[in-house]
């Protein structure tokens, strides 16, 4: 299987980058600080949301356009293999997220292993923060790399990939909130269902308070889809939703390479 | 044998390649020649599906090449630029290429050629650019394919170094492979080649022996009838 090899070099490669281990290190220390210092589990996976929801896009975002960027060379060495172009980026592609989703895993599953937080039900909230940071981890590094290989210039690409995470993480939720004040008179929660799907770090976060079942911290658009879909088709729609935002990237990655002049 | 017909290949608004065609028979070394920016390049990666043309079509053996990616287990290519991941060592590397295609490899002999032995363990971004441009010449020769692929092959390298490349491009036209090559020495390419394909702005403007071309432009050294070639498209 020449996808798992090209998964390999790029783990591989990562495995060696310092910045990886800092990833690593970081959610580590994180994770201790919280429940150990905080000795709630519950508010410590709220804290933890509140992070990761704007981290994970941010990393991905950067190691998404720095990877692709830096491994431009080997690439130009792999496209003149007998290999197929798709095998070559998606390979990258999930070579990248998976040991991004790795470290955040490890980083957060060795304290929470460690204070003994294996039980009830705080585990699977735990794991359903674990299995979102995952999600973005992919969708970041898959819309990082479709910047990347839309421009051929590594200051423009930067810049572009920082501008979407800003929008998404940050811009989104402004615009949105001045949508809800100045149309407050009409029934505005059609619209705040779509424009919630088409944010996955909105997604993510509705989908882990729906976990956690805390509406006092949905906010309107965390309420519109409870009141719209109920906890659990809620829960299944915005994982769905997800999902969708996984795919519909890495299939424009396949796409986009295959008609690009290297 | 390499066939190409009606190639076109535009970037934006660039025309690279201006409708091409061309014929090249199995076995023995070809030139590719052309004032930069003449689609010298473009042509050879186009062939290596690395570019993907606008039209055309082009064939290996009587198969066609646009959008497959198998046939690339018979061609060997040497880069223009020899830049690698600088945190891998030449020997991580070679492995690593090794291992993406399943077939025989002869690197030993090459990097014993080339005279790498001492330079294995060294991680890339720390060799110097004739030492690059070596281990880039023992990944594009250890395969052993029967089309071989150089662009700009005697780029860095020491006059030992490319007295034992010019020996071993001979050997591999001996065992009866075909090899294309691009440069601007010109006298690496009037000792090497036995055939010349001239690109001029995005069309084949010559192809035959040195000899025919001398003749044709009545100048007494390829260097001069090349530059004689020019002067007349400036008049």
């Amino acid at each position: 299987m020449k996808m798992f090899k090209i998964i390999k070099y790029s783990f591989y490669d990562l495995m060696r980058s310092r910045w990886n281990y800092v990833y690593f290190l970081f959610y580590l220390a994180l994770g201790f600080v919280l429940l150990f210092l905080n000795n709630d589990v519950s508010k410590a996976v709220i804290t933890l949301m509140n992070i990761i929801v704007v981290l994970t896009p941010l990393i991905g975002t950067i190691f998404g356009v720095m990877y692709y960027y830096n491994s431009r060379e080997f690439t130009e060495l792999l496209l003149a293999q007998p290999i197929r172009r798709s095998t070559i980026f998606i390979g990258q592609y999930l070579g990248l997220s998976l040991s991004l989703s790795i470290s955040l895993v490890l980083g957060l599953g060795i304290p929470f292993i460690l204070y003994g937080a294996i039980q009830t039900t705080v585990i699977f909230n735990f794991l359903s923060l674990l299995l979102t940071g995952m999600f973005l981890s992919f969708i970041f590094v898959g819309i990082s790399f479709i910047i990347a290989l839309k421009n051929e210039n590594k200051i423009k690409g930067f810049g572009f990939a920082i501008v979407m995470w800003l929008l998404l993480a940050i811009i989104y939720d402004g615009l949105f909130l001045i949508t809800l004040l100045v149309f407050d008179e009409y029934p505005l929660d059609k619209f705040s269902l779509i424009a919630t799907v088409f944010n996955p770090i909105d997604l993510s976060r509705i989908l882990i308070l729906l976990k956690l079942d805390i509406s006092a911290l949905m906010g309107y658009t965390g309420a519109v889809f409870e009141k719209y879909f109920g906890t659990q088709l809620g829960l299944f729609l915005s994982y769905l939703s997800l999902i969708l935002w996984v795919v519909l990237p890495a299939w424009a990655i396949v796409k986009i390479s295959e008609s690009k002049d290297f | 044998m390499i066939t190409i017909k009606n190639l076109i290949k535009n970037y934006g608004k660039l025309e690279v390649i201006k409708g091409m065609d061309l014929l090249i028979k199995s076995g023995g070394i070809f030139a590719i020649l052309g004032p930069n920016g003449s689609g010298k390049t473009t042509l050879i990666k186009s062939i290596l599906g690395m570019v993907i043309p606008n039209h055309g079509e082009i064939t290996l053996d009587g198969s066609s090449v646009i959008q497959k990616h198998a046939y690339r287990k018979d061609i060997d290519y040497l880069p223009q630029i020899a830049n690698f991941p600088n945190n891998l060592t030449v020997t991580e590397l070679i492995k690593m290429v090794k291992d993406l295609r399943n077939k025989s490899t002869r690197e030993d002999m090459l990097i014993r050629l080339f005279g790498l032995e001492d330079f294995l363990n060294k991680k890339l971004g720390n060799l110097s650019g004739g030492t690059r441009q070596k281990v880039n010449l023992v990944l594009a020769f250890m395969f052993d394919s029967s089309l071989v692929i150089l662009d700009e092959p005697t780029s860095g390298l020491d006059p030992v170094s490319l007295i034992r490349l010019k020996r071993l491009i001979l050997d591999e036209k001996a065992r009866g492979k075909t090899v294309l090559i691009t440069s601007h020495i010109m006298e690496f390419v009037e000792e090497m080649s036995d055939e010349i394909v001239f690109l001029l702005d995005g069309k084949i403007h010559f192809q035959g022996t040195t000899v025919e071309l001398k003749q044709k432009t009545g100048k007494p050294d390829l260097e001069q009838a090349i530059a004689a070639i020019l002067m007349d498209e400036d008049v």
